[in-house]
C-alpha cells in the first residue's frame, strides 16, 4: 500500500470534520473521494499531505508516517491545493523553479525537469509570464506543474478541475489519467462522472465518514437500482396512473400536469428496465406515448440512497 | 540548508522589486538625515553620530515592522503556506530564510546610512570608537527589531494587525527602562532590564559591553525561536 490512513478523525473545535476514516491506496492506483462541500475531502487531504496532523489515527506514505517521520513522507507528495496557492509577482519559470529547490531538488534537475513540466502542461509560451497576470486555467497549470514538478511517488490534488473551462477541464483530465500510469494519484471531485472516468476506485464520502467504497463500475451498477424514468403520456391522468404503478417492477409513481402535459416520474426497483413494460402499457391501452426518458441521478439522490442503504 | 538560501533569496527579490521596502527605505534615510544635521547648526557643532543613532531606533521601531509584516502573514493570505509546510522544509529553514532576507535589506539601509559618518570624517576628526560601536549596537538593535517583527508575522495572516502588534512590542521594550523608578523592587529591576536604551546608550557612547551583546542576541535568539515554534503549532490549528 502506498497510502494507508487508519482511523483518521480530525476536529475543528468541538466540530468533527472527519471521523474514522480508514482507506488504503495502492502503488499506481487513482483514488478518488466523491462528495458534496464540506463533507471532509480536503481535510482529510490536507492530513495525507502533512499540512496539519489528524486529531486521531494514523496515515503512512510509503511507510512513512506523516506526523512522525514528515520530512520523508513529504518528499514524497505532490499537492494542489483547491485554492491554487500561487506567488503572482514571480514568472512561470521563476516559481516552479522555487519550488523544485523547496522540493530539495538539485539545480541540474530541476532545469531539466522544468522544460518537460513546461510541455507536459502545456506552458510553452507562458514561461515568462508573471503567474498574477495568468487566467484562471493558466493558473491551473502552473498549480499542476509544481505538484508534479518533482516526480513524487504520491499526487493528492484537491478539486483539479473547478473553475476552469470545460476545454480546459478535458485536458487536465487527460493530463492526471496519464500521471495515473506510474504515480499514484489521490482526487477529490464533486462530479460523479469526472471521477468515474478517471479513478480506479472512489471513495463517497459524506458528513466526514466514508459512506461508500468501490469501483466506479461497480458503483454504477449499484446505483442503477434506484434509476428513475420520465414518461410523458397522452391520456387521462386518472387511468393512467393506475396502470403504471400496476405494472411489474415499477416502486412508486409521480404525477405532474403541465398545462394539459401529463408527465409521469417512474421509480423503478433494482436492476430493472422497465421501458419495453411501460411503452407497451401505454398503447395497448390506446394512449398515445409521448416521451420516454431515464433520469440521470443528481448528486443529491446519490448520496441520500449512499446513506439510507448503508443504514438498512 | 539550501532550501533556507532558496527562501530567502525569494525573499530579497521581492524586497528589491516592491514598493514597501523602498519607501521604508526614503522614510529611514530621510528622518535620520534630519536627526543627523540637526546639531549641525549649532555654533560649536560636535562631530558626532549619537543624534542619529538615537533616531534611528526610534524611526526602527516603525519602520521595522513594516518591513516585517509581509513575511509570513502574506503566505497564510495567498494560501501559499500550504505548499511551504507540505514541502520537505524544515520549519527552521523557512523562518531562518525570511529572517536573512529582512537583514539583508537593513543592512543595505545601513550601509547607505554610512554617508553620514563618512561626511563627519571627511568634513571633521570624530572620535572614531562611538561611530563603531554606534554602529554594531544599531545593527544588534535592528535585528531584535526585525526578529519580533518575523514572530508577530508569523502569528497572523493580517499584515497590519502583525505591523500594530510588532510595533507595540518594540515600544514596550523601549520604554520599558522607565519601570526602574515606577515599579519597586525585583520585578521593576527586571522589566527595566528588558529595556532597549540602557543597552542601546552604552553602545553609542563607544562602550562595547559583553552584556549588552549578549542582551541583543537573547533578545534575537528569543523571539526567532518562538517564530519557530509558532509556525509549527500553525499545524495543530
Amino acid at each position: 500500500m502506498m497510502i494507508q490512513a487508519e482511523g483518521l478523525t480530525h476536529y475543528y473545535g468541538p466540530y468533527p470534520a472527519i471521523q474514522d476514516v480508514n482507506f488504503g491506496v495502492r502503488k499506481g492506483e487513482i483514488l478518488g473521494f466523491l462528495g458534496p462541500n464540506g463533507a471532509g475531502k480536503t481535510t482529510t487531504m490536507r492530513i495525507i499531505t502533512g499540512f496539519m496532523p489528524p486529531t486521531h489515527g494514523t496515515v503512512t506514505l510509503d511507510g512513512y508516517d506523516v506526523v512522525e517521520q514528515s520530512l520523508e513522507a513529504r518528499r514524497r507528495v505532490g499537492y494542489l491545493p483547491e485554492t491554487v496557492p500561487l506567488y503572482t509577482d514571480m514568472s512561470v519559470n521563476g516559481y516552479l523553479r522555487y519550488m523544485g529547490t523547496l522540493r530539495g531538488m538539485p539545480p541540474k534537475s530541476i532545469k531539466s525537469r522544468l522544460s518537460d513540466v513546461v510541455d507536459v502542461c502545456r506552458l510553452g509560451d507562458y514561461r515568462k509570464t508573471q503567474i498574477g497576470k495568468l487566467s484562471k486555467g493558466f493558473r491551473q497549470r502552473v498549480g499542476i506543474a509544481q505538484a508534479i514538478l518533482h516526480e513524487p511517488q504520491v499526487l493528492v490534488l484537491d478539486e483539479p478541475t473547478i473553475g476552469i473551462d470545460p476545454i480546459q477541464v478535458v485536458e487536465t483530465r487527460r493530463l492526471i489519467k496519464e500521471l495515473g500510469n506510474d504515480q499514484t494519484v489521490v482526487l477529490s471531485s464533486h462530479i460523479l462522472p469526472e471521477v468515474s472516468m478517471l479513478c480506479d476506485r472512489v471513495l463517497i464520502i459524506n458528513e466526514g465518514r466514508i459512506v461508500a467504497e468501490d469501483t466506479p463500475k461497480n458503483l454504477a451498477e449499484d446505483l442503477q437500482g434506484v434509476e428513475r424514468l420520465e414518461v410523458e403520456v397522452g391520456g387521462p391522468a386518472a387511468e393512467v396512473l393506475p396502470v403504471l404503478k400496476g405494472i411489474r417492477g415499477v416502486d412508486d409513481v409521480t404525477h405532474v400536469n403541465n398545462d394539459g402535459r401529463h408527465t409521469y416520474t417512474i421509480q423503478a426497483q433494482a436492476g430493472k428496465d422497465l421501458r419495453d413494460a411501460i411503452s407497451q402499457a401505454v398503447i395497448t391501452n390506446g394512449w398515445s406515448l409521448r416521451g420516454l426518458q431515464m433520469i440521470g441521478m443528481s448528486l443529491e439522490d446519490i448520496f441520500l440512497s449512499l446513506t439510507t442503504h448503508e443504514e438498512l | 540548508m539550501r532550501t533556507a538560501q532558496a527562501v530567502a533569496w525569494k525573499e530579497i527579490q521581492i524586497y528589491f522589486s516592491s514598493p514597501t521596502a523602498y519607501i521604508v527605505g526614503l522614510i529611514f534615510l530621510a528622518l535620520t538625515g534630519f536627526f543627523f544635521t540637526q546639531d549641525l547648526g549649532d555654533p560649536f557643532p560636535e562631530a558626532t553620530l549619537v543624534p542619529f543613532f538615537d533616531g534611528a531606533i526610534v524611526i526602527f521601531i516603525l519602520l521595522a515592522p513594516a518591513l516585517t509584516m509581509r513575511l509570513l502573514a502574506e503566505e497564510s493570505k495567498l494560501g501559499t503556506i500550504e505548499l511551504l509546510l507540505t514541502s520537505p522544509v524544515r520549519d527552521w529553514e523557512i523562518i531562518a530564510g525570511k529572517y536573512i532576507a529582512s537583514l539583508t535589506f537593513f543592512l543595505v539601509l545601513v550601509a547607505l546610512s554610512f554617508f553620514y559618518a563618512i561626511l563627519l570624517f571627511v568634513y571633521a576628526s570624530p572620535d572614531p570608537g562611538p561611530i563603531y560601536a554606534g554602529y554594531l549596537g544599531f545593527i544588534l538593535y535592528g535585528s531584535a527589531a526585525l526578529a519580533v517583527g518575523l514572530l508577530t508575522s508569523t502569528m497572523s495572516n493580517n499584515q497590519i494587525v502583525s505591523a500594530v502588534v510588532a510595533m507595540g512590542i518594540l515600544l514596550a521594550m523601549f520604554f520599558a527602562d522607565r519601570a526602574f523608578g515606577s515599579i519597586s523592587g525585583l520585578a521593576g529591576e527586571i522589566i527595566g532590564e528588558m529595556g532597549v536604551r540602557g543597552h542601546f546608550d552604552d553602545f553609542s557612547r563607544g562602550v562595547i559591553d559583553t552584556t549588552n551583546i549578549v542582551y541583543f542576541l537573547s533578545v534575537i535568539a528569543f523571539f526567532l525561536f518562538l517564530s519557530i515554534r509558532t509556525l509549527e503549532s500553525r499545524r495543530w490549528r
